[in-house]
């Protein structure tokens, strides 16, 4: 594969990459990687508690 | 008289306290985040940048192919040749029904693959005998015999060979066919080729609209972009070379492709955009559309984000 | 000149139309509701942050031309950045907008706001791509080749033309980027005209603004 750059990675994604397939579903391990890290995102968000309730706290 | 109260519409009035909040700061930082973030990901991970190919490099790499396209290109059996808008009247439009967008706007940006890919870049080589009495012979041969060629190397396109830098073309009722084919592929393997697609309209050029057509019809560009699971039928719109993360927002654009009517329709390109701009349509009206608004309050997902206000309220 | 010909200029009657909308205190407010208690409230600025970044590694691989980072380390090192913050932003305004839809946030007027950010949603996109054919490498040749096939079947490829790097880059650099600031800029206003929108309450009767 001709490349210029990918030595220059910590971690070289130069090469061919791998897919995963299910009946006509092929999706890439890497895009999957990123499906999955905005969904924990997501519900990391929702769960996480936000600071600030001891000044919200006060305000009531 | 009390306007009624419409839950996926209207907001209640929030008579409830308010803390301090410093937006300046939480803007600052996340934009501190992520500049850091982004220089780890660009330390750590770089960015892909395979190097654009070229007639040149096509050519030499696969002349067969190369000289297989030319052919085509020549006697309009091309897929750019039979396109049909915006580039020539050569093929039917993408339709569905009465509508056809790309049939009533027409041809934008012509292109006549015989003259613009063949001809017009062969007369601009240093005169050859040879070349100019096969560029004659082509050029004012009357259409009837120009097809009867066509015809006798469309029987025999599948057997081209190349060897000792010459193109051989199995058949002797092909006029001049086999002559414009060789001078066209050592011009193209020359890299004299690449040159004279852009340099037709004069010195400056950015528009690269001809090279592609011409790299587009041959299997090599095709061939390089399956090996890296690009291809329409790969779900290849989403993906990128290498293993670095392609476009995961365009998965349901590139959905329809892989799936009946889309992927056997000869207008699946139309099929495809008309029904993604309707799914758009719908994305932006949510506001305004019954039952869509109201998923939200069903869904409950709001009682986890607004956890600590309700908890309060109790 | 008299106290009602200074009212009547343009001038006074913009000011005091744009200050009485949003006041310096309500551009720029010290306090939210108690209720803005979640993290999925930092992802709008979160992918203003992002974009921030896009633009400025953007302007940064415009000092030298289209090409100079195929042929130099540190521009290689300024495209990764600029792919990057790319991924962030759209990362960011993915998990943006999932969170507005699961608060119903255009209710109480807010319409035009979730309309702003759902159209700079596509803007970017488009953004995107007229990005990803300006590289000139092969991901370019393929995306452009590709994509020329489902433009022209809306007719947009008549004067829309994805092979023409000149003119894909100039969308790309400057029509599209201004269009997603001036989007963002008018989305930001809004949230900050209307306030971010109360939670669902159960009993509730009255409506606000």
């Amino acid at each position: 594969m001709a490349h210029n750059w990918g030595l220059g990675a910590l971690v070289n994604l130069d090469h061919y990459g791998h897919y995963l397939n299910w009946h006509f579903i092929s999706i890439s391990v890497s895009n999957l990687v990123v499906m999955i890290l905005m969904v924990a995102t997501f519900v990391a968000a929702l769960f996480l508690p936000f600071p600030g309730r001891r000044s919200r706290k006060e305000s009531r | 008289m009390k306007k009624s109260f419409r839950p996926d519409v209207d907001a209640p009035e929030y008579k409830g306290p308010y803390a301090p909040y410093d937006i300046i700061k939480e803007g600052t930082i996340a934009v501190v985040v992520v500049a850091l973030l982004t220089v780890a990901l660009a330390v750590v991970f770089s960015s892909p940048d395979e190097k654009a190919i070229t007639i040149k490099t096509w050519s030499n790499a696969d002349p067969v192919d190369f000289a297989m396209t030319a052919g085509d290109e020549l006697i309009g059996s091309s897929g750019v040749a039979g396109y049909g808008a915006p580039y020539n009247n050569g093929g039917p439009s993408q339709s569905w029904g009465f509508l056809s967008p790309e049939k009533w706007l027409g041809v934008h940006i012509p292109v006549n693959t015989a003259t613009d890919f063949v001809i017009d870049p062969l007369k601009s080589q240093p005169t050859k005998p040879a070349l100019t009495a096969a560029i004659d012979q082509w050029t004012s041969a009357s259409a009837s015999t120009q097809s009867s060629w066509a015809a006798a190397y469309s029987k025999v396109e599948s057997n081209i060979t190349f060897a000792n830098d010459t193109v051989t073309v199995p058949s002797s009722k092909v006029g001049p066919i086999p002559v414009l084919l060789n001078y066209l592929t050592e011009m193209a393997r020359s890299g004299a080729l690449d040159q004279a697609l852009v340099t037709q309209n004069g010195f400056y050029t950015t528009n690269y609209t001809k090279p592609l057509l011409f790299l587009s019809d041959g299997a090599y560009l095709g061939d390089l972009a399956t090996k890296q699971h690009l291809g329409g039928d790969q779900w290849g719109m989403m993906n990128e070379t290498g293993q670095y993360p392609g476009q995961a927002w365009l998965w349901l654009y590139t959905f329809w492709y892989q799936i009946p009517p889309y992927n056997s329709s000869a207008s699946g390109d139309f099929l495809v955009w008309g029904t993604m701009m309707i799914l758009t349509a719908l994305l932006i009206l949510v506001p305004f559309i019954p039952g869509l608004r109201s998923v939200p309050r069903r869904l409950k997902i709001y009682r986890i984000i607004w956890r600590e206000h309700y908890a309060v309220q109790k | 000149m008299s106290t009602t010909e200074i009212d009547r200029q343009w001038t006074s009657r913009l000011r005091k139309r744009v200050v009485g909308k949003l006041p310096p205190d309500k551009m720029l407010p010290d306090t939210q509701p108690a209720y803005v208690a979640s993290w999925i409230y930092v992802f709008g600025v979160t992918t203003m942050a992002a974009l921030f970044v896009v633009i400025g590694t953007g302007c940064i691989l415009a000092l030298d031309g289209p090409q100079w980072w195929h042929s130099s380390a540190f521009g290689h090192f300024i495209n990764s950045m600029h792919l990057w913050s790319v991924e962030i932003f759209f990362f960011a305004m993915v998990i943006h907008l999932w969170g507005k839809f699961a608060m119903a946030a255009w209710r109480g007027g807010r319409s035009l706001t979730w309309v702003t950010g759902a159209v700079t949603f596509l803007v970017s996109i488009l953004t995107g791509f007229t990005g990803y054919v300006s590289q000139t490498n092969f991901d370019s040749q393929w995306i452009a080749t590709q994509a020329k096939d489902g433009i022209n079947s809306t007719g947009g490829g008549a004067f829309f033309n994805v092979l023409n790097l000149g003119q894909m880059l100039m969308w790309h650099i400057v029509l599209l980027p201004i269009g997603a600031v001036v989007l963002t800029a008018l989305h930001v206003v809004m949230v900050r005209v209307k306030g971010v929108v109360p939670p669902f309450e159960d009993n509730a009767s009255e409506v606000s603004a």
